[in-house]
């Protein structure tokens, strides 16, 4: 009798992707329910600096629709803090841990690893930002007004495609860092609060600031759901809903095109460099 | 190529540039130089060679983590460097001492994890699990989560996870690293099961143990500085050295020995001294027995005291000396 029988079927092609995406999106989902200091970290300290931005406005009379305007931008900053630490820099923890390795010499895509990283996240990051959302409501007594639910839906979702993209796309550059993964993570979070109007309509940078910080999805995304829940949203906006829209689903496409291919381009260039499992070479 | 070939290398070579910061120049080393391997269907080949030898090298360049420099790679048929997928699909690897999975997930959990990667149904998956973990004897283990497992656990689950795959082509990189003498034992027998189990399955093991490879090895290839010194079956290599004759003398010897003394003594092939605090050994291979008498005089005139002397059968450790001039764990 054999020692272990010999597997008769693997799957391949769609299923083999699926499978994949699956399985690397379980340790993000499971993850959150074996570590819960999440909830602290992740809902009550975003809602300081929430606090801070809404004690400004208010000590100098702003219009109380930009205390929403912070609340919802506190929100969606745990998205991008998502996409900074769990997915671009992941790659470079990965390597570190040596599962990089494995997930190279196995048959899976590494697009389907980082899709499993970036569903697991996203699914992750939105239970974070909803906790956000509702507790910092709550608090600051922030009313919305929707203008369209479906139009917030379409938005929301490309938002995420676009900004996951990036994500997707970034991490695989992040293949080639060492250590300065880890700064290059933190220079890029607070001029990213200041460049997407995180706590601010993004207008007041300007047509062209506002237009630069538009290559972060997130910034279109923002901007668009402030116009369509809050009453002054409109008037504050950059531009309108529609364009935004269009501009979400170009973003959207190269993102994700630029990332298959980069992603490629740069696993053999890490190859060559000898750089997929030692950073000093 | 032949159908029963799985592994083939020719004039394989591998150039890393390095540099200590960004203000040096990058400087070159040789990791492997025009090696030149062909490794059968069924084999269970072993990698000897001290720490830098090239040997995680050839197996990276194997398992397609880096590109060679020169020459050509082939596993299980396919060129490492043109059709690295498919050559994927054939493989695993299980390196000493990884620390890979994930410390939130249980046993199960990773390995299950890292099986979806290979197109495995969930089902068989788990029976495989199952089976593994009964085989290496972590069955009471696979609800533990992998970050509260030793050392010696930890590895036993990154077996079971290059197992699980039933690959054709298997590469172990010191596989027993971390492992007390009865695990370490448990694996080589799973090991030698697994093979006999089907007869198309291929093994590349690299380690430093030499009674591993004896025990374990259908041929071994000796690697240092990036080439192949020999290749041939443990038996083979040890009868290179029948000929000559081996000794083992263990000495007092407080204020040290000149060891130079001995090696330049003619029919002194090669000389190898241990220095632990409780002993001092002289390993030495004699071109024949008659040379014994100048070695003992010399012991004697540098004041030692002989504890033991024993002539022995030449071991893979013998040929290792006789190729690197130094035993492995100081090479």
């Amino acid at each position: 009798m054999a020692l272990v029988e010999p597997i008769s079927k693997k799957r391949s092609g769609l299923k083999l992707f699926i499978m994949t995406v699956f399985g690397r999106s379980y340790p993000r989902l499971v993850g959150m329910q074996r570590e819960r200091s999440w909830i602290f970290f992740d809902i009550f300290v975003p809602l300081l600096s929430v606090s801070a931005y809404v004690f400004v406005y208010r000590a100098i009379g702003a219009p109380e629709d930009y205390v929403g305007f912070v609340v919802v931008g506190g929100a969606m900053t745990a998205f991008w803090m998502n996409i900074l630490w769990n997915m671009s820099s992941q790659l470079y923890w990965e390597k570190e841990q040596g599962n990089l390795a494995l997930y190279i010499i196995s048959p899976a895509s590494m697009m389907a690893i980082l899709l499993g990283m970036a569903l697991g996240g996203l699914f992750a990051t939105l239970l974070r930002a909803i906790a956000i959302m509702i507790f910092g409501s709550l608090i600051f007594n922030v009313s919305y007004y929707v203008v369209s639910f479906w139009q917030l839906i379409a938005i929301f979702s490309l938002s995420m495609i676009a900004l996951y993209g990036l994500g997707m796309m970034s991490a695989s550059i992040f293949l080639l860092l060492s250590r300065e993964a880890w700064h290059i993570s933190n220079l890029a979070t607070e001029p990213v609060y200041l460049l997407s109007g995180m706590y601010f309509p993004v207008k007041n940078l300007g047509f062209w600031g506002s237009a630069f910080g538009s290559l972060i999805p997130l910034t279109l995304g923002l901007d668009a759901i402030r116009q369509l829940i809050f009453k002054s949203g409109p008037s504050l906006g950059f531009l309108s809903v529609k364009i935004e829209i269009i501009s979400l689903i170009i973003l959207s496409i190269i993102y994700l095109i630029a990332a298959k291919f980069l992603l490629a381009h740069i696993e053999k260039l890490a190859m060559r460099e000898g750089r997929l499992t030692e950073n000093r070479r | 190529m032949e159908n029963s070939v799985a592994i083939n290398t020719k004039n394989l070579g591998r150039i890393y540039k390095i540099r200590n910061n960004r203000k040096e120049k990058f400087k070159e080393l040789l990791a492997l130089e025009n090696v030149d391997l062909s490794i059968k269907k069924g084999e269970l080949f072993g990698l000897l060679g001290p720490n830098g030898a090239g040997k995680t090298t050839l197996i990276k360049i194997l398992t397609t983590l880096l590109s060679p420099t020169t020459g050509i790679a082939t596993v299980a048929g396919f060129d490492v460097e043109k059709s690295p997928d498919e050559v994927r699909k054939r493989i695993n690897m299980v390196s000493g001492g990884e620390t890979s999975g994930y410390g939130l997930l249980t046993v199960r959990e990773n390995l299950w994890m890292f099986a979806q990667f290979y197109g495995i149904e969930s089902k068989v998956a788990n029976d495989r699990i199952k089976r593994l973990s009964e085989i290496v004897g972590i069955s009471d283990r696979l609800n533990t989560k992998s970050s509260d497992l030793s050392t010696g656990l930890r590895q036993k689950m990154n077996i079971i996870r290059g197992f699980i795959t039933d690959p054709q082509v298997l590469f172990l990189d010191e596989p027993t690293l971390g492992l007390d003498v009865g695990a370490s034992r448990d694996v080589r027998t799973f090991i030698k099961k697994w093979m006999n189990d089907n007869g198309e399955r291929t093994l590349l093991l690299t380690t430093h143990y030499m009674v591993e490879a004896d025990e374990l090895c259908d041929r071994v290839a000796i690697i240092n500085q990036g080439k192949v010194l020999a290749c041939d079956t443990p038996s083979n290599l040890k009868k290179t050295l029948q000929k000559e004759a081996i000794f083992n003398i263990n000495l007092y010897a407080p204020s040290g020995l000149e060891i130079n003394k001995f090696k330049n003594i003619t029919g002194v092939k090669n000389c190898v001294l241990s220095q632990k605090p409780e002993s001092t050994t002289l390993d030495i291979i004699l071109d024949e027995d008659s040379v014994l008498s100048e070695i003992i005089t010399e012991i004697s005139q540098q004041s030692l005291r002989i504890l033991r002397l024993e002539k022995r059968e030449p071991s893979l450790e013998d040929v290792f000396i006789k190729l690197v001039g130094q035993k492995i764990e100081e090479a």
